[in-house]
Parts: C-alpha cells; structure tokens; sequence
C-alpha cells in the first residue's frame, strides 16, 4: 500500500494550507524552545558560580537561601573543620551586592562582589588566576567582562589600556584585571577582590562573618565520610554541603521558591498546547475535505485503520517538517539572546530531542482527535 | 447445466429509521444474477434502488432476508468480511468520486494497491494499460481537475474495472454525461465486462443506454419486478 504516498500526496496538493501549518508548528517548536531554553539558562546561570568553586565541601549559614539571600556565619566553624580528618586547607568567600557607578554615564547599578583570599586559588574562572596579585593592592578589583551593559564599556576601556576607575558602594576603586563569568538572573554584574578590600567596601559588616565557608580534602580523602563527620561535630549554627548539594540547593531555591522555574513550565505547556490546537484545525479540515474521498476508499474496501495511518502520517510529516525549521530558527535566537543578556542560552541535545518528541507528540494527540472524523465517512452515503 | 448466481438475493427487507419513525424501503426483494450478466435497474427516484446497490456492494449491513455475494451470507457478517468483499466489487458512482491529490494513473492504482499480490510496477502497468483502454492514454498522468466530466467518469471506470471484479456496480453512471459520450462509456463498460467475464449492475434512468442490457429489472415503491423482454423506447 506504500506504493502510492497518499498521506504525502495530499499534503503537498495544498501547498497554502501546508505552509500555514508548518508555519504554525514552526513557530509552537520556537515556543517550546525558547521557554525551555530560558528555564535552563536560568539553571545554568544561577549555578555557574557554584560550579566553578575550587571546594569539595562548602560551609553555610542554615539561614541562607540562595546566593543572593546569604547570611554570613562566623569564620570561626570554618577553621574548625581543619581539625576534621581529611581536611587540606579551608578558605572565606564573602559575597554581597554594591552600588556600581558606570564610568561613562555615572548611573548606578547593583553588582555581585565577591571577597576571597589573594593567597588561595577559590575561583576557577578565566582572568582570576593571573590577576591575583593585582587584588592584593588596596581598592583594586577584577572586572567580570560578561556583564550586561549598561556598567558601562569597562572591559573594552580596559583593554585598550585606559584606566578605569570608577565608584563602588562610595568608595573609589580601580579596575585591574577582568575575568569571565557571566550574568545570571540574579547578579547582572560580577566584582572580583580581596577579602581585606572587600571589608573595606562593606564596612558595615562586622569582621569575622564570612558568607560561605570552602573546605578542600586531601588527595584520596572520601568526601562522604568527612561531610558526615563535619555535620554530626559542628554546631547546628552552620551547614555543611557537599559542592554537588551546594549546586542542587542553588537550583531548588530557583525552582521551588520562586515563580520562575513554574512560569517557564508553563509556558512550554502553551507553546504545545497553542501547536496541537493549530494542527488540530489543520488536519481536521483536511479530513473534512477529503471525507468523500475516504469513503470512496471505504467503498472499495479500504479499511478504517488504512485511513487512520493516513491521517497519523500526514500528523507525523508535519510534526517533522514543521520542527526542522523551528530548530534552525532557534540556533538563531538562542545567539540573538545570549548576545542581548549575557545569560548561557545553548541548544543542547537532549532539548533538541525533547523538543522533537513534543512536537511529536503535539501532532499525533491532534491527529487521534482528528480521526474521529474519518469514521463519519460512510460509503453508502457516496452513492 | 446451472451455475451458482454471482448475487442470490432472497426476500430481503429493509428499513431506515427507529421505532415510530421507522420506514420499510424494500420489500421482499428476491433476484438471482448470474456470472457475466448485465442487469439494469430503472425506477422512479427513492423506490429502493441505490439502497439495495448498497446492499449488495456490502456497504450497508443487511437485515433482513439472505443477501449472498460469491456465495459469501452478508446477512450479519462480521466487517472484515464486508471489506473483503467489497475489494472484489468494482464501483462506479454518479460522481466520479476520484481522488483530487492524485493522477489519473494513480488513482487506478489506488484500486490495484489492495491486491497486495500484485507487485506494484505490475500494478501500474496494469493501471497505464486500462486507462489506454478507456482512451484516456495521453491523460494517464493528469489531475481529475484538469479532465472533463466524460474523462473523469471513464477514469472512474478503469478504476473499478482493473483490479478485474467479479461484479461491477454502477449508479447512474451516464447521468452527468450528454448522449454520445454516455453512450460511448456504457458501451465501453459492456466491452470490458465482456472481456472479463464479470456481471454487471447499473442503475439508470438513462433510456438510451438500456438497449445494452440482458435483464432489465424495475424497481417500485420497493418491490422489485422484471420486466423481461428489453423494452421498446419509452
């Protein structure tokens, strides 16, 4: 029966109305795509910082919530833990928001410092290892030179050997390096200094309170065995996680605690809700116009599943055809938006794939209500 | 020596409609057809004709009375039996019916494609062959809208005569067509039946064409009466 592509055939016979309908599927694959893509990137950004932490176990305040809601907890529990078997060295970070003063239109705007130790390598990110030295100096930070615009054109002034000095919290401080990390949904910039020029940024924050606590193991040591050894010993006034923990608590803050990770659900849920109506209309009136014709093929004693397969064909070429486009457009957009925000917006292959079962799924949900219709074709009714 | 008719029809009754609304359309109906006839049926318009065409082309259920077709008892049939049934009756309706998406040729083949022993370049040779028979060689690969109505309904007639049926029903296949060219198409249907050696069904109210036929059967208010000498030109 396959030698004639009758589900094919008819679907080309109306050029408009398949073009209509690959435009339609087109642009559900597109919905899909960016809110999965937005839900991701979000992910992704928020953790980015996590992920680059040189720590196998992170210390924090019970109190904190996420990054950005941190509460500081006394430095004292994190030298604690040098006495814990297994522990090689331990290190502050301090994280708190400033006013930036944009060197060119003296706006300002909040940005994410981060205090750590000159001495010790915390940060794996590219530009904070070799500009080390220059954070030792007093005032002087390192640039994140992902961060949106509108702080200014520090890193290209920078790069062509300007000096950048510009304002912090108040104080006057210079630019001596940039580095790369990137904006996320909570910090649209990122400030890279020393613990003792943090302090001097902050000096509001009594000494002695760090935000999070780095712990790293000796060679060989078993992170499980230490992280429960940390957890029974210390007081309950700290929390011990392991990196992984520390990431996967940053991303349930995001999902759980704020509307974001449901709203991006949701509008996924649309986009394949808006695709199926689309597909729906398309092929019902495909089968409403061609019903004569089926129940010409009945007569000649076509059966009913015969026209079924028809119909879940043409679902299923329209499926493929519309989210060929839909993927190719989104590489597109997904530059266009990384360009505009700053945030990690990377087709992936699993998105790609969940995508396309989506649509998949999407067009043969609107072909099995479709079907119905070809059962009301009735052969007798031809003559 | 008597031979198993083609069609045994045997006091069939049939009703449209439920309870209080329930209207009889035949009554009693018995006729036998035999291999190679050809049998037309005239009468006046909601007698019964096209329902008991629909009976036997097992487009309809049976309900009353035998109804056998190859010998098969359509009376309560499951409908894997119907369908199979019908892939070996040639249709040919008022309206040509073809389908729009496809060529002239293909939807010949589309007949074809339910005979699943046929290779299919067998098939469209088959299918190419009896277009040309029809004379409709230089169309073989035109669309149903780009033929008239005289082609489209001889392209209706390849199709139910190629996959070579035992029986071909026809409703009123001449009534779209003026005098010479539904003169030529029933001719054209009598020659390849011929050949073929199938019974052949038409329902018509067309005189001029009523000639062709061996039986003439008339239909009434749902009683079927032969009339059995052809008659003279109303």
């Amino acid at each position: 029966m396959m030698a004639i592509p009758l589900a094919w055939l008819q679907l080309v016979r109306e050029k408009n109305r398949l073009l209509v309908a690959l435009a339609g599927i087109t642009f559900a694959a597109i919905l899909m795509f960016m809110q999965l893509g937005f839900r991701d990137a979000l992910y992704a950004s928020t953790v980015r910082l996590h992920t680059k932490l040189q720590a196998d176990i992170v210390l924090i305040s019970p109190q904190s919530e996420s990054l950005v809601a941190m509460e500081s907890f006394s430095q004292r529990r994190l030298y604690q833990t040098l006495g814990f078997e297994g522990v090689a060295s331990v290190s502050p970070l301090y994280l708190d928001f400033a006013f930036w003063r944009n060197p060119q239109t003296r706006g300002t705007r909040s940005i994410l410092v981060l205090g750590i130790d000159p001495e010790d390598r915390v940060l794996d990110l590219p530009g904070v290892g070799q500009n080390l030295d220059q954070i030792k100096l007093p005032d002087v930070v390192l640039f994140d030179q992902d961060s949106r615009a509108e702080f200014g054109p520090v890193s290209a002034q920078f790069n062509q050997g300007k000096t950048v000095a510009t304002e912090v919290s108040g104080r006057r401080v210079r630019v001596g390096g940039l580095f790369q990390l990137g904006a996320s949904f909570a910090a649209d910039g990122n400030l890279v200094t020393s613990d003792l020029n943090f302090l001097r940024l902050f000096e509001a924050r009594p000494q002695g309170l760090i935000d999070v606590g780095l712990i790293q193991l000796k060679p060989g040591a078993d992170v499980e065995q230490v992280l429960k050894d940390i957890q029974s010993h210390l007081p309950t006034d700290v929390q011990a996680l392991s990196k992984q923990g520390f990431i996967d608590f940053e991303k349930n803050y995001w999902a759980t605690s704020t509307a974001i990770g449901f709203i991006f659900t949701l509008g996924t849920a649309m986009g394949f809700v808006v695709g199926s109506v689309i597909v729906y209309q398309i092929l019902y009136t495909d089968v409403s116009d061609h019903l004569a014709e089926y129940a010409t093929l009945k007569a000649m004693g076509y059966a009913n599943s015969y026209l079924f397969s028809l119909v879940f064909q043409e679902a299923l070429i329209l499926a493929i055809l519309g989210y060929i486009p839909g993927f190719a457009l989104c590489l597109g957009l997904y530059d266009l938006t990384r360009n505009a925000t700053a945030l990690p917006m990377i087709m992936t292959l699993g998105r790609g794939v969940i995508v396309l079962v989506l649509t998949i799924l999407m067009c043969s949900i609107a072909a099995a209500i479709a079907v119905r219709k070809v059962q009301a074709a009735d052969p007798a009714d031809i003559f | 020596m008597q031979l198993e008719p083609v069609i045994a029809i045997n006091k069939v009754n049939h009703y449209f409609g439920k309870g209080r609304l329930r209207k009889q359309i035949l009554f009693d109906v018995s006729v036998d057809i035999q291999g190679g006839e050809i049998v037309m049926m005239t009468g006046p318009s909601g007698s019964g004709k096209t329902t008991l065409l629909t009976l036997i082309g097992a487009l309809r259920s049976t309900q009353e009375g035998s109804l056998k077709v190859f010998g098969q008892e359509l009376n309560g049939a499951n409908p894997r039996l119907l369908e199979a049934v019908r892939c070996n009756i040639g249709y040919i309706f008022q309206a040509h019916n073809l389908l729009h998406s496809l060529t002239a040729c293909q939807n010949v083949q589309m007949s074809m494609a339910l005979h699943k022993e046929v290779p299919e370049p067998v098939a469209r040779q088959r299918s190419e062959a009896m277009l040309k028979a029809v004379g409709l060689g230089d169309w073989i690969h035109y669309y149903p809208q780009e033929l008239s109505g005289g082609q489209k309904q001889r392209v209706a007639i390849a199709r139910a005569l190629v996959s070579h049926p035992k029986i071909v029903l026809a409703d009123e296949p001449t009534a779209a067509l003026d005098k010479h060219s539904g003169r030529a198409v029933v001719e054209l249907m009598q020659s390849l039946a011929k050949q073929q050696g199938c019974s052949i069904l038409i329902v018509t109210h067309d005189n001029r064409i009523l000639d062709v036929c061996d039986r003439l059967l008339h239909m009434e208010d749902g009683r079927l009466s032969l009339l059995n000498a052809v008659p003279a030109q109303a």
